[in-house]
C-alpha cells in the first residue's frame, strides 16, 4: 500500500498494464517527454521508450482514428486527450468507428481502446477546460463511460478499461487529481466497469453522483447528519454508461428520496437518465418529487463566476433537506 | 507514358531582410514611412514590457493562466500592420499584440485572463473574432469570412493567425483547400514558434517547412524570418495586396521562437535546453529593429529611455484600471447573459433558481 494522489494511482495503472501486456501503448499531445501536461504519463517513456508512449502530433481525430486501427490490428492503445473539452475533435472517429466496427464487421474486428481525458469545473482554468460533458458519450451506444472518484478506484477502474474488450471513454475529474490521497495497494487491483458502488449507508435519502462531485456530496453527507440529523445513503456510479440501476432502485426503495448531483448542464444530463430510471422501477416508493442539483443550460463561465456556477455542498443541503420536507 | 517532371507553379522562398546584428539588405528593405516604423517599435516594447508584467500578476495569482507571446513581437505585429481598420483578423490565442494593435484594449485583456467574460467584448467597429482556443479551429472562420466578403464585392481582405501545432489538424487543411478551391482573400500566417507545448516542430511535420504545405492546395507558401519585422512586413503587405486584388490566399510561415513559457502552467525545462533558448534570444527582434532605426537616425538612447519610462506608466495605468474593475463585485446573473439573443423560458426558469440560491447563500453567510 502507498499513498497517492489519483495522477500517481493513474500511472501505475498504466505503468504496470505496459509491463505486463506489450500490446498496451500510449498516445496523445505531450504525453511523451512532458509527461501529460497533468503529469499522469510521467516518466513512462523513460521506461517503454518512444514507440510505446509516443507523443503525436496536434491532432485529436488523428490520435483516435490511429489508435482504432492499432485496436484492430491488436494493440491496446490508450489515447490520452489533453482536456475534454477538445474531445469533440474526436467524436466523429469515435462515433462513426470505434463504437460500431464489432457490429459492421459483425465480430471479426473489435475495437478495445482507451480514451483518457481530464473533465470538470472548480480550477479556475480558461474556456473549453471545465466542461463535464459525459452525456455526450453516455448517449453514445457501444462505449462505455467511466468516472472515477479517487486515487484508488481510479486505479482500478483504469486497469479494467485498458483490459475491456470494447472502446472506453475515461474521464478524469481533474479537480481531484490532487486534492487527496488514499492508499493504494502496490499488487493489481481491478473494479469491474458497469458497477456502481455504495459510498456512504443511510436511511433517510439516496444520493446519487460521480466524479469530482463525490468529494462535495460526502462531505455534505457529513454535515447533513451531524447538523439535521439525516442519514443520506450515498451511491457513486464509477460507470455512467452502460447504467447499473439496481443498486440505485435498492436503495430508493429503502429511503423514498433521491438527490441526483452532477455538475453537467441539467437538460437532457446524466440525472434525466438516471431520474427515468429511478421512475421506472421505484415510482411507487417515492415519497418525494426527486431533485437535480447540476450546472445550468449555458456556456461553462469563467473563474469569476463559476463558484457560482457549480453544484456546492450548500446547494446539496438544502436540496435533501427541501425533498425531506415534501 | 513518360516518367516525367510535373511543372508546379510555385516555389517556396525564405524571406529575411534585417538579421540579427541589425544589418539591412537595402534591396529587399520596404518602404514605411518613418512614423510607421516609430509607432511598431513603440508597441512592440509596449507589448513585451506588458507581457512581462502580466507574468507578474499571473506569479502573485492576481490573473489566472495565460500565454506569453516574448519574441513573437515581429511576428505579430509585421503582419496585421498591413491590414486596414475596415479588413478582418481572425486570431488563436497567442496573438495579444496583433489585438492591441487593431484596437483592443489592454485592461481587457487582463480581465480576460483574470477570469472575465467582459474581457473578450469585442468592440463595436473592430472586425476581429475573439480568442479561439481550441487548436487549429478559426482559420475556416476567416476563409468563410472571406468567401462573404467575395459574395459581396467588398475590397476587404482577412488575415488569420495559427501556430505550428495547429498545422497538424484537419480543419487546417481544410481551410486551405477551401481558401484555395474559392479563391478567398486569406492570408494565413503560421507562427511558426517551434513549439507546440512539448513537441517540437520537427515531430508536428516530416516536411522540412510548413510553408510549402500551400503548394498542395495550389497557393503560394513564403516562409519569412519571424523575427526580422522588416521581411514579415514585406511578406505580408505582398499577401495582402494579392488577396485585395483578387489574386486569392497566400501562406506565411513566420519562423520565430516562444522565448517565454507556453503558458503559465508550463514548465519548458521538462522538454527543451536553455542553451537553445539563449541563441534563439540573440535572434530577439526587437534590438535588431533598435539598431535599424538608431543607424536610420529615428531613435537614439535616450529616446528609447524615455519610451520605456512612458510605457511603463502606461502598463501601471491598464493594471490599475483592470484590478479596479476586477475587484468591484460580479454579478454571478451575468453568466446567462448572451447565451442566445432571447433567453429562453427554461433558462429564465434557471436563472431565478440562481437567483433564489443567492439570497440563500447570503442569509446562510448572514447566519455565520
Ligand atoms: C484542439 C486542441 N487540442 C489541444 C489543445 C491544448 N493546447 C493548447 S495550445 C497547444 C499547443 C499549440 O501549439 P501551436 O499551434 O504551435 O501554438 P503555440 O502554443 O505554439 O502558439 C495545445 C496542445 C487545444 N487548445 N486545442
Ligand atoms: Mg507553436
Amino acid at each position: 500500500m502507498t499513498k497517492m494522489t489519483m495522477v500517481e494511482a493513474l500511472n501505475l495503472a498504466m505503468r504496470q498494464e505496459m509491463e505486463k501486456d506489450d500490446r498496451v501503448v500510449v498516445l496523445g499531445e505531450d504525453v511523451g517527454v512532458d509527461g501529460g501536461v497533468f503529469r499522469v504519463t510521467d516518466a513512462l517513456i523513460k521506461t517503454f521508450g518512444e514507440e510505446r508512449v509516443v507523443d503525436t502530433p496536434l491532432a485529436e481525430s488523428g490520435i483516435i482514428g490511429t489508435a482504432i486501427g492499432m485496436a484492430v490490428y491488436g494493440l491496446r492503445p490508450v489515447c490520452e486527450i489533453q482536456f475534454s473539452g477538445f474531445s469533440y475533435y474526436i467524436f466523429h472517429q469515435l462515433e462513426a468507428h470505434a463504437t460500431r466496427l464489432r457490429h459492421r464487421s459483425q465480430g471479426r474486428f473489435h475495437v478495445p481502446l482507451v480514451v483518457r481525458a481530464p473533465y470538470g469545473g472548480g480550477v479556475r482554468a480558461l474556456e473549453h477546460h471545465s466542461e463535464s460533458r459525459e452525456a455526450y458519450y453516455a448517449h453514445t451506444p457501444g462505449v462505455k463511460m467511466v468516472i472515477p472518484s479517487g486515487p484508488r478506484n481510479a486505479r482500478a477502474l483504469l486497469v479494467s478499461a485498458i483490459r475491456d474488450p470494447d472502446p472506453v471513454v475515461f474521464f478524469e475529474p481533474k479537480a481531484l487529481y490532487r486534492a487527496f490521497r488514499e492508499e493504494v495497494p502496490d499488487e493489481e487491483e481491478t473494479l469491474p466497469l458497469g458497477q456502481p458502488r455504495i459510498a456512504r449507508e443511510g436511511e433517510d435519502v439516496t444520493i446519487i453522483a460521480y466524479g469530482a462531485m463525490m468529494a462535495l456530496v460526502m462531505e455534505a453527507a457529513e454535515e447533513l447528519q451531524e447538523k439535521h440529523g439525516i442519514a443520506a445513503e450515498v451511491i457513486d456510479l464509477l460507470t455512467i454508461s452502460p447504467l447499473e440501476d439496481d443498486m440505485i432502485a435498492d436503495s430508493v426503495k429503502k429511503t423514498g428520496r433521491a438527490v441526483v448531483v452532477h455538475e453537467a448542464p441539467r437538460s437532457f444530463g446524466p440525472g434525466a437518465e438516471i431520474v427515468s430510471r429511478i421512475i421506472e422501477k421505484s415510482f411507487y416508493y417515492l415519497e418525494a418529487p426527486v431533485k437535480r442539483i447540476t450546472g445550468y443550460d449555458i456556456v461553462y463561465p469563467l473563474s469569476a463566476r463559476e463558484k457560482y456556477y457549480m453544484p456546492d455542498a450548500g446547494k446539496i443541503i438544502r436540496a435533501v433537506q427541501e425533498t425531506l420536507k415534501a | 507514358m513518360p516518367r516525367s517532371e510535373i511543372e508546379l507553379p510555385y516555389r517556396v522562398e525564405y524571406l529575411s531582410i534585417l538579421d540579427e546584428k541589425g544589418h539591412v539588405d537595402t534591396a529587399l528593405e520596404p518602404d514605411i514611412p518613418d512614423v510607421l516604423l516609430l509607432k511598431l517599435h513603440k508597441e512592440m516594447l509596449a507589448g513585451r514590457r506588458f507581457d512581462e508584467r502580466m507574468l507578474n500578476l499571473q506569479r502573485q495569482e492576481r490573473i489566472g493562466t495565460f500565454p506569453p507571446i516574448k519574441g513573437q513581437e515581429a511576428s505579430q505585429l509585421g503582419a496585421v500592420a498591413n491590414l486596414k481598420a475596415s479588413d478582418w483578423m481572425v486570431p488563436a490565442f497567442r496573438e495579444a499584440l496583433a489585438e492591441f494593435w487593431r484596437g483592443k484594449p489592454k485592461e481587457n485583456f487582463i480581465l480576460f485572463y483574470g477570469g472575465y467574460e467582459e474581457g473578450g467584448a469585442v468592440e463595436e467597429g473592430r472586425n476581429d473574432l475573439p480568442v479561439s482556443i481550441p487548436v487549429g479551429s478559426q482559420m475556416l472562420h476567416a476563409v468563410g469570412i472571406g468567401m462573404a466578403i467575395k459574395y459581396r464585392r467588398q475590397p476587404d481582405v482577412v488575415m488569420t493567425f495559427f501556430g505550428d501545432g495547429a498545422t497538424s489538424e484537419g480543419d487546417f487543411h481544410e481551410a486551405l483547400n477551401f481558401a484555395g478551391v474559392f479563391q478567398s482573400p486569406v492570408v494565413f500566417i503560421c507562427q511558426n514558434n517551434q513549439w507546440a507545448i512539448s513537441v517540437p516542430r520537427s515531430k508536428q511535420t516530416h516536411a522540412k517547412t510548413i510553408a510549402q504545405k500551400a503548394l498542395a492546395h495550389g497557393l503560394p507558401g513564403i516562409q519569412v524570418d519571424g523575427n526580422d519585422i522588416l521581411a514579415v512586413y514585406a511578406a505580408t503587405r505582398e499577401a495582402v495586396e494579392r488577396a485585395r486584388s483578387g489574386g486569392g490566399p497566400t501562406l506565411i510561415e513566420s519562423f520565430t521562437y516562444r522565448l517565454s513559457l507556453h503558458t503559465t502552467a508550463d514548465d519548458p525545462k521538462k522538454y527543451r535546453s536553455e542553451e537553445e533558448v539563449k541563441e534563439w534570444a540573440k535572434k530577439d527582434p526587437i534590438p535588431r529593429f533598435q539598431t535599424y532605426l538608431k543607424n536610420k537616425g529615428l531613435l537614439s538612447d535616450e529616446e528609447i529611455g524615455q519610451l520605456e519610462t512612458e510605457i511603463a506608466e502606461e502598463v501601471q495605468g491598464v493594471v490599475d484600471r483592470a484590478e479596479k474593475r476586477m475587484q468591484e463585485e460580479v454579478d454571478p446573473l451575468g453568466m446567462f447573459d448572451h447565451t442566445f439573443a432571447e433567453l429562453p423560458p427554461s433558462l429564465i426558469q434557471q436563472r431565478q433558481e440562481m437567483e433564489h440560491e443567492l439570497s440563500l447563500m447570503q442569509e446562510e453567510a448572514s447566519h455565520d
